[in-house]
């Protein structure tokens, strides 16, 4: 397993839906790579397309949407065009994913042995006595007391923060690589949060896997993420180590992000917030596509700006807050 | 759980004793069944002791009294036609009507759950809008007039299968039966594919309405993310889930099928309680309807309560809630 390069690769990624009222482009030219072990943030309001970035990694892209562009290389082999059945063979397996709301994610008329094992049994040949050892194991690993009788109940008997832990341990029974984390966090108490945050960090990195965190909370991340993407209307528009892009923030809207992060704020002071909203990405206007909601638009904005690379970091912006370190602030 | 059939069953009197109550006083309000039992040019006084020994010359309340305490005894009462015991009537014709719905429930599920899925998986294509539009006419012909035209093709044009009647029954437990022979599936068939197709219609909207509901839920992505086939995905997480609202329907549905059987009985002379139920109408059998409406009654109060234990096998939820109560 030895391959070189990076463990994913994204390059060039467009992930678009052909709905009746027009090409919604969910996901535009999306690159960035992944190592082996690396936790890497994806930041973004809702509809900027971190979730279908991640559904597209993963080959769970329903129609009418549709990988119209790009490549994703998972240790070098390219996954873009593979088949059904070879699809299937790494989902589950080679990498994995964990969805936002554990009340809907387990099937609630199955039990948890059944919705477990069956995933094990899907990629192995193994007795079902040998795949519910392993569920068992995967249950004690993510912190489930008395997991035999767990094993035996319904969804509907366990907790919410309960049924997410129970999902990130279907995600790693497999030991994948690569896994995908959408939001799992987001439909939890804060108590719950930090500790589901906290054990699918040590987790993944105990199971050497490599870490996709899809969020719209910058402080989640901030802990968490070795690197950071922030995504806006499908694009990648800052990327860059977790303590740079957070320190100094290049992009506007990177900026905007933070500032409306409450803990940021003086006591008592009006929130911040970014003005405008999120803008529909069937009709986006040509250029930079948040030069509506931008403080610094300029004339030259009309134009979409190209990702601009330097020294691990990346910006798409014609006017970047850039590296200057005395930037204007509270 | 016997403690919650034992209440089911006390809700079932009390449902029954209101059921006989409007049933009675419906009945009554009719017609005179004298005026078509008893022969008009009959002498008065001769009239008068027919009248007596139906029980007709008393007040409605104790023509009801005398009924509900022959019915505690299980006496439903005697047919006025037939002489005979009204429960006994129909009890008599029930196999006949129990077959021709089973074998029409049965041909509505095998092919309805399916064809929904299939129109539920690919609702844009060619094969799924067809099998759609075929479910609205099984909804919007007349079951009547199907019948007429099966019988047109298959027994008057084709002369393949017979137009009416039950075939040769074979006792199985006491029961007769007619789908143990040849002869009896001939006589079957049509008529049980004629009171399926509105229930087959129904179960392909239902089954395709909950399949698509379904594949958007979080639980098939998830499926899918863990890397099952997509056979054990619709078959398994799929099926599961939307098989709770189906099996309700199909209860309820197996109800009004035995109730309300009479139309294609009629039509293909099926000698089943449907078609007694008619003949009882036109000559006013009061007891035999009575005790028909009561009877189906019991029957759909039964079904319920097993569509409410097979509820309980389905979804784990039902059985918590239940622990409870």
């Amino acid at each position: 397993m030895s391959a070189p390069g990076p463990l994913l690769e994204v390059a060039g990624l467009r992930t678009h839906f052909f709905t009746r009222s027009g090409v919604v482009k969910a996901v535009d030219d999306v690159s960035f790579a992944l190592a082996r072990g690396e936790v890497l943030g994806l930041v973004g309001e809702s509809g900027s397309g971190k979730s279908i970035t991640g559904y597209s990694i993963m080959g769970l892209v329903d129609p009418p949407g549709r990988i119209v562009a790009g490549s994703i290389r998972l240790s070098g082999r390219e996954l873009v065009g593979l088949g059904h059945e070879e699809m299937r063979r790494l989902r589950g397996n080679r990498m994995a994913m964990v969805f936002q709301d554990p009340m809907m994610t387990l099937n609630p008329v199955m039990r948890i042995d059944r919705q477990m094992t069956e995933t094990i049994r899907a990629h192995e040949r193994v007795s079902a006595a040998a795949a519910r050892a392993r569920a068992r194991a995967a249950l004690v690993a993510v912190g489930i007391p008395s997991p035999d009788e767990r094993l035996a109940s319904y969804p509907h008997q366990f907790s919410g923060g309960m049924r997410q832990r129970v999902a990130i341990a279907i995600a790693l029974l497999n030991r994948p690589d690569v896994v995908i984390a959408d939001e799992p966090t987001t439909a939890l108490d804060v108590t719950i949060q930090g500790q589901i945050l906290h054990e699918m960090q040590k987790l993944t990195r105990d199971a050497g896997a490599a870490l996709i965190w899809i969020t719209h909370d910058l402080s989640v991340v901030a802990g968490l993420a070795d690197r950071i993407a922030v995504m806006y209307a499908g694009r990648i528009v800052e990327h860059g180590r977790c303590a740079d892009v957070l320190s100094q923030p290049a992009h506007p809207y990177t900026r905007g992000l933070l500032d409306s992060v409450p803990s940021r704020n003086p006591r008592g002071a009006r929130l911040r917030q970014i003005p405008g909203m999120t803008p529909s990405l069937a009709a986006l206007p040509e250029g930079c596509a948040f030069r509506e909601r931008c403080p610094r638009a300029g004339p030259a904005c009309a134009q979409a700006p190209a990702m601009q690379e330097s020294g691990g970091r990346g910006v798409r912006c014609h006017d970047p807050l850039a590296a200057v370190a005395a930037t204007a602030g509270p | 759980m016997p403690v919650y059939v034992i209440r089911r069953s006390l809700q079932a009197l009390v449902v029954l004793f209101a059921m006989s109550l409007l049933v009675f006083a419906g009945v009554y309000a009719v017609g005179n069944p004298v005026d078509i039992l008893i022969n008009p040019q009959a002498e008065p006084l001769e009239r008068e002791r027919a009248i007596a020994a139906l029980g007709l010359d008393k007040p409605l309340w104790e023509q009801y009294a005398t009924f509900l305490r022959g019915a505690v005894a299980g006496d439903l009462g005697r047919s006025f036609v037939h002489s005979a015991p009204a429960l006994q009537l129909i009890l008599e014709r029930m196999p006949a009507t129990l077959e021709l719905a089973s074998a029409a429930m049965l041909i509505a599920v095998a092919l309805g759950i399916p064809l929904g899925l299939w129109a539920g998986l690919r609702p844009d294509s060619v094969s799924g809008r067809a099998i759609m539009a075929g479910s609205i006419l099984g909804f919007s012909l007349p079951t009547f007039w199907v019948g007429l035209m099966l019988i047109m093709v298959f027994s008057v044009m084709l002369g393949v299968l017979p137009s009416n009647g039950r075939g040769p029954t074979v006792e199985v437990l006491g029961v007769p039966v007619s789908f143990l022979t040849v002869e009896g599936w001939r006589h079957l068939v049509m008529p049980a594919t004629n009171l399926a197709l509105f229930k087959l219609a129904l179960l392909i909207r239902l089954t395709r309405a909950g399949t698509r509901e379904a594949l958007l839920q979080d639980y098939v992505k998830f499926a899918r993310a863990k890397g099952l086939s997509n056979a054990r995905v619709i078959l398994v997480h799929v099926l599961r889930n939307i098989l709770i609202p189906i099996v309700t329907v199909i209860g309820l549905e197996f109800g009004s099928v035995i109730a309300f059987a009479i139309v294609t009985e009629s039509v293909f002379a099926w000698p089943g309680m449907g078609k007694l139920l008619i003949d009882s109408i036109n000559l006013l059998d009061r007891p035999v309807i009575v005790a028909y409406l009561l009877v189906i009654v019991a029957l759909f109060i039964a079904i319920n309560l097993v569509v409410d234990l097979l509820y309980s096998v389905l979804d784990p939820r039902v059985r918590l809630q239940e622990a409870r109560g």
